[in-house]
């Protein structure tokens, strides 16, 4: 049957299958080459993210120091309790065993132990005992994990400047929002080899990329001038009945800011805490409201009608365009017509015949509106603006509040006039100090900060910051005279009250009415600086609804003596009479 | 190869008859090599499922040894005795494919592909009992036609004879691999039996025109055409579009390949079969071997499968007729397409279909068919009297 003829075309064509067959599976290995070999790495990245579960460490937040180097805001180890469904082998003791050591409702850790995830958070800033004690449980599928909560030794001192984190360590308020990039650092990571199911596989252990932790910032804050200035405040809030005082010490010359204070502070450490005897029925929404009430920083975040204290820019605005000199005569006969409107002098009876150093000493208000009229709204609005008063000051806190000012086509006569001496418009008390600074350190405008530089681990600058200043806003002449008039209002005029023995201080008092007017809240304030003539330090203090005497003189200059009195020794500036 | 030799030297004197030790061993090393590959791929997710992690390679040692009986048994009767069964064969696959929409079919993956043996609780493929009664009804069917196999009539009843089954096999059981597999294993016989070129030729362009053009269509038509095929074209030509879905399993298998590299990561060391590719132990497993022996170990497979091919394309040639032959052939035609395009589908090469790597791949019935299929080659390797060499 299978003859020779046959034979032939039939081996000739099993050959050819084999051929075929066997050129496929070579052509099949060239593949294979291929994918092995070329694309190795592209597969294996892709299989190793497959086959990898991560779980990030979170890297130490950078400090914040002081300018002397006391630590203003540190880490300190919590722990963050997770649980991986997939490997818990006895739900109700986890259950059971975490809402008793973490004071949580069995409900809300049941429903995140049954919750079909990866991993699943349950708490986080679990102080480090609770986590160890959790720890000891040794309960399959719970992992406690180590990480760095927010701590702030002095609780609640400069609360609204230091700012506090969040639950993931990220800024909320204040420079912890500001400098977060330099602050964060980068969060490492676990990576831990899984099966499909997310079972951890034993024999192939973890891979730890390690974070970084962020750089500490160094700000200009003084913490001894900080707590002082926060005891006076509080000192003035409770004599004063006073709804809130505030203080900013900065140093005119750079802008560098001493201390700020916003009396009531809030505890950094428990931010969230509400006031005592707030309902506990409010709405989340009004929580909020409450809590940003509470955490509202007033020298930037909120405005007000500087009063008094903004006759320092009128008197510059009129020097520098010499409309006045300190030796200009002025009558006052206890109020001033303009266009229509009578405007009273707040004494009554009249300052009489004045120079215009008097008139700054008396803050006499029918001589400043004279002055603003005689620059005219023209004149007045080009030095407002000149001053910077229409910008932000620019200082390295979130949330600064604008200038409202009128319209330049709105301003008449009488809007002119208010604004003279302080009304009708609202800045930021940090306005009126950078403000009043730039024209008593000769012109220049400085940048208000606490940033200084940025340091690494090993305490090294990585970073200083620079801030713009803006040079020529007054003439060196006005700022000279400026000086010297607001050194005569504290040794001989209304800021008798701010005199500090032994060293010259300048300043100016304000009594400002609050909108809306006869509603019998007044805020009283006073600026002042040191030394007069070659001014270091320059603080704002500002007392708001003081009940019973409220002149600015009366309330607020002694605070500043008492803050100078201690901090001028403290930073080293001569006595004037040595 | 050292027998061939150890041939020619004896050629003159000797009248002993052969037995062809070269393919049991590459067989019985297939084998064995499968047992610890099923072993390493399903021991993580049997010991899951069942509490014992050679659960899956037991079954399949049980499922050898049945299969190695089997061949011994066909080896030792002499092939002509089949030959009376051919028609017998052909019209027990039509039952047994039809029995599959009987209560006694099984249902599996999605796919209705079993039916269950009574007794024995041994599912039983249909499917894998048409391959090997088709090689034997082809076979003998050329044998019958004799000088007729020449003619145009002969050439279209050798391929009209094969395809209800073909058909049956695709739409009843729904299983197009097996289909495909099926009608391979007739052309290849066809194309040995008959010795026309140009036919062969034309079919092969015509049917290369054919995939081309269904392809093309569905790429350009998008989702609209036929959704589950197409979709598994598209996830052919780009896995990780439908990296959740379709392409899922090849994307997998593409991960293991990939991670192996050149030297694998070592026995047992595979990630992959930690059930991210899902049943590692079955048509997947080739992309298993390649993760832990890499690509060393995928080429001695494949040369392994070569000279498997090989010894029965010896044994084919020197088949003491025609229908012994055949035979060979179609044997070797079922483990030649079953190979390639295993091979093929884990490396993505073709779009996914289920087709189970010979000897290696975890499956009952597969097996003993094929073992019952190497015995049959046995026999006829027997047959072979060194004299006529």
């Amino acid at each position: 049957m299978f003859t020779n003829n046959n034979k032939i075309f039939h081996r000739k064509k099993i050959i050819i299958i084999f051929v075929i067959c066997a050129a496929i599976l070579l052509f099949l290995f060239g593949r294979l080459v291929y994918l092995m070999v070329w694309r190795a790495d592209y597969y294996s990245e892709l299989a190793t993210q497959l086959h990898e579960r991560e779980r990030s460490i979170k890297a130490a937040r950078g400090r914040i120091l002081d300018r002397n180097g006391t630590v203003l805001a540190d880490n300190k180890t919590v722990c963050t309790i997770s649980v991986i469904h997939n490997q818990i082998e006895n739900p109700q003791e986890v259950i059971e065993v975490l809402s008793r050591e973490l004071e949580l409702s069995e409900e809300y850790v049941q429903e995140r132990v049954e919750k079909y995830t990866s991993m699943e958070r349950i708490k986080s800033n679990v102080d480090k005992a609770t986590g160890d004690r959790i720890r000891e449980y040794d309960l399959a599928g719970v992992k406690v994990d180590e990480d760095y909560k927010r701590y702030y030794p002095y609780g609640e001192l400069a609360s609204k400047v230091l700012g506090f984190t969040g639950g993931d360590n990220q800024g909320i308020i204040g420079l912890e929002v500001v400098y977060e990039e330099i602050l964060q650092g980068e969060a490492g990571t676990i990576l831990t080899v899984t099966d499909a199911k997310g079972i951890e596989v034993d024999e192939a252990g973890e891979r730890r990329l390690e974070p970084v932790p962020g750089n500490d910032l160094s700000i200009s804050m003084d913490r001894n001038i900080q707590e002082y200035a926060t005891q006076l405040a509080m000192q003035a809030m409770e004599t004063k009945q006073a709804d809130s005082v505030s203080i900013i010490v900065m140093n005119p010359q750079n802008g560098e800011l001493y201390a700020m204070v916003n009396v009531p502070e809030f505890d950094l450490n428990n931010p969230y805490e509400l006031p005592e005897g707030t309902a506990e029925t409010i709405s989340s929404e009004e929580k909020q409201n409450l809590l940003n009430g509470i955490w509202r920083n007033a020298c930037i975040n909120d405005t007000y009608e500087p009063g008094s204290t903004f006759k320092i820019i009128t008197a510059a605005a009129g020097l520098e365009e010499g409309v006045v000199t300190p030796e200009s005569s002025f009558s006052c006969p206890g109020y001033i017509v303009v266009d229509d409107r009578k405007i009273r002098c707040h004494k009554v009876a009249g300052h009489g015949s004045e120079d215009f150093t008097h008139a700054t000493m008396n803050s006499c208000n029918p001589v400043f509106i004279t002055v603003g009229l005689r620059l005219g709204v023209d004149n007045y609005y080009r030095y407002f603006e000149e001053f910077g008063l229409k910008q932000k000051t620019g200082i390295d806190l979130p949330g600064e509040a604008g200038t409202i000012m009128h319209k330049k086509e709105d301003m008449g006569n009488v809007e002119l006039a208010t604004v003279s001496f302080g009304q009708s418009f609202q800045i930021t008390p940090m306005q009126l100090l950078t403000t009043a600074s730039s024209i008593i350190n000769g012109g220049k405008r400085i940048t208000p900060h606490f940033g200084v530089s940025a340091l690494d681990t090993q305490g090294n600058v990585v970073e200083t910051f620079s801030y713009p200043v803006q040079e020529g806003i007054v003439s060196e002449e006005t700022g000279a005279t400026m000086r010297e008039m607001l050194e005569m209002v504290v040794s001989e005029g209304g800021g008798i009250n701010g005199k500090v023995e032994g060293f010259r201080v300048g300043g100016k008092t304000a009594t400002s009415q609050t909108l809306p007017r006869g509603s019998g809240r007044y805020i009283a304030s006073f600026i002042g600086f040191a030394p007069a003539d070659d001014p270091q330090v320059i603080a704002i203090a500002i007392v708001n609804n003081p009940q019973g005497i409220y002149y600015g003189g009366q309330v607020a200059a002694p605070i500043i003596r008492q803050l100078f009195e201690n901090i001028l020794p403290y930073l080293g500036i001569m006595e004037y009479n040595q | 190869m050292a027998t061939q030799r150890i041939v020619r030297r004896k050629r003159k004197e000797q009248t002993e008859y052969f037995f062809d030790y070269s393919l049991l061993f590459i067989v019985l090393f297939l084998l064995g090599f499968g047992l610890i590959m099923i072993y390493s791929a399903s021991s993580y997710e049997a010991f899951d499922d069942f509490n014992d992690g050679a659960y899956y390679m037991k079954k399949q040692l049980i499922a050898n040894i049945l299969g190695l009986v089997a061949m011994i048994v066909v080896a030792n009767i002499p092939y002509h005795f089949w030959e009376r069964f051919a028609l017998f064969g052909y019209v027990v696959s039509v039952g047994l494919i039809l029995l599959v929409m009987t209560p006694l079919g099984v249902e599996s993956h999605g796919a209705r592909r079993w039916i269950e043996i009574p007794g024995i609780g041994f599912n039983l493929q249909p499917a894998e009992v048409a391959k090997l009664c088709m090689i034997l009804f082809l076979a003998s069917l050329v044998c019958k036609m004799g000088k007729s196999v020449r003619s145009m009539k002969g050439f279209i009843m050798m391929l009209v004879v094969p395809l209800p089954i073909v058909l049956m096999i695709w739409k009843v059981t729904d299983n197009l691999s097996s289909a495909i597999i099926v009608l391979g294993i007739a052309v290849f016989m066809v194309f040995v039996a008959s010795p026309d070129y140009k036919k062969f030729i034309i079919m092969g362009l015509l049917g290369a025109a054919a995939v081309a053009l269904v392809v093309f269509t569905i790429v350009n038509a998008g989702d609209s055409v036929e959704g589950f095929r197409s979709a598994r074209i598209q996830a052919w030509l780009d896995p990780e579009s439908q990296a959740q879905d379709k392409g899922f399993q090849t994307l997998q298998a593409l991960y293991a390949i990939g991670s192996g590299g050149i030297w694998g990561k070592g026995l047992g060391q595979s990630m992959q079969k930690l059930s991210f590719l899902p049943e590692a132990q079955n048509d997947m497993i080739f992309s298993i071997i390649c993760e832990e022996l890499g690509l060393f170990g995928a080429i001695a497979i494949i040369l392994m499968f070569i000279m498997l091919l090989w010894r029965m394309m010896i044994i084919a040639n020197n088949a003491p007729d025609l229908f012994g032959a055949l035979l060979v052939v179609g044997v070797m035609g079922h483990i030649a397409i079953q190979a390639i395009l295993n091979i093929a589908v884990v490396t993505n090469t073709i779009p996914n279909t289920g087709i189970s790597l010979p000897f290696i791949s975890y499956g009952g019935s597969s097996v003993v068919f094929l073992l019952t299929e190497i015995g049959l080659v046995l026999s006829v390797a027997k047959r072979i009297q060194l004299k006529e060499l």
